[in-house]
C-alpha cells in the first residue's frame, strides 16, 4: 500500500470540506435577504425575517420629520437606551416595499442610526430593534407626505 | 467606477461620528420612465464599515433608500490614527471601498 498517497488523498479530502465550508459560511454572512425585501406586508416581512412577535417599546425613540414636503427624501433616525442592539430593521408601512433597511450592529457600535430613505406617501416608519437574545422591541412614527417618492 | 463617497468623521471622547454620502442612482424598480415602461432596481445591497479591518456594522438595503444615500452611525473605543473603511455593492455587481483615518 502507498502510504502517502493515502495521505495525500485524506488530507485533500479534508482540506476541500474545509474549503466547501468557508465557502457557506461566507455566503451566509453576505446572502442578501431578497425575499425580506420581496415582502408586501409587515406579517410576511416579520416571517421571512424569522422574528419573533415584537413589542412596542418606549425605550427606542424615532427621530423623523413630522411633514415630508418630498417623500424622495425623508431623513430617519432611531436610537435606544434598550441593552445589546444587534440589529436594525427599517420600515416604511405603506411602501409598496415595505423593508427599508437592515443594519446588524456590532458591540463596537453605538445603537443610533439615520439614514434617508423614500416615503410612496403618508405612511408610518416603524424601527424594528433585535437584540442579542433574540427578542425583538418596535416604535412608530407617522410622516406626512406632501409628494410621494416612488415617482409613477 | 462611480464616484467617492464623501465620508467626514467627528471624534469625542473615544467616540467617532461617521456621516456618510454615497454617489447612488438608487432606482426603486417601481418608477416609470418617460417611455411608461418600469425603470428597474438599481440600488445598493450591502453596505459594510470596518474599524481597522474589523467588521463593525453591515447593513443590507432596499430600493427605499433615497438617491445618494446618506447614512450616519457611531463607533465606540476609537483612538487617533484608527482606519475606518466603508464599502458598498449594488445590484449590478459594482462597488466602492473608501477609508479615512480617524484625526
Amino acid at each position: 500500500m502507498n502510504n502517502s498517497r493515502r495521505n495525500i488523498l485524506k488530507k485533500s479530502t479534508a482540506m476541500a470540506a474545509l474549503l466547501l465550508q468557508t465557502l457557506t459560511q461566507c455566503e451566509k454572512v453576505y446572502a442578501y435577504q431578497q425575499n425580506a425585501f420581496d415582502a408586501k406586508s409587515i406579517a410576511d416581512l416579520n416571517k421571512s425575517l424569522g422574528l419573533s412577535l415584537p413589542l412596542e417599546s418606549s425605550q427606542i425613540t424615532i427621530n423623523t420629520p413630522e411633514i415630508a414636503e418630498n417623500g424622495a427624501v425623508v431623513q430617519v433616525a432611531a436610537t435606544t437606551t434598550l441593552q445589546n442592539i444587534r440589529r436594525w430593521i427599517f420600515v416604511v408601512e405603506k411602501n409598496p416595499v415595505p423593508l427599508v433597511a437592515i443594519f446588524n450592529l456590532s458591540e463596537d457600535l453605538l445603537p443610533s442610526i439615520t439614514a434617508r430613505a423614500k416615503f410612496a406617501q403618508t405612511s408610518d416608519f416603524i424601527a424594528f430593534a433585535q437584540l442579542a437574545d433574540g427578542r425583538v422591541f418596535y416604535s412608530k412614527r407617522e410622516v406626512k407626505v406632501t409628494l410621494g417618492g416612488c415617482g409613477g | 467606477m462611480s464616484d467617492p463617497m464623501r465620508i467626514r468623521l467627528q471624534s469625542q471622547a473615544g467616540v467617532t461620528t461617521v456621516k456618510v454620502l454615497m454617489s447612488h442612482e438608487m432606482e426603486s424598480g417601481q418608477r416609470k420612465g418617460d417611455d411608461g415602461k418600469i425603470v428597474p432596481l438599481w440600488n445598493i445591497q450591502d453596505v459594510s464599515a470596518t474599524l481597522n479591518g474589523k467588521v463593525v456594522m453591515t447593513a443590507e438595503w432596499g430600493g427605499g433608500i433615497s438617491k445618494n444615500p446618506f447614512l450616519q452611525f457611531a463607533v465606540k473605543g476609537t483612538k487617533t490614527g484608527d482606519k475606518i473603511s466603508l464599502t458598498w455593492r449594488d445590484n449590478r455587481g459594482d462597488s466602492r471601498t473608501d477609508e479615512v483615518i480617524v484625526s
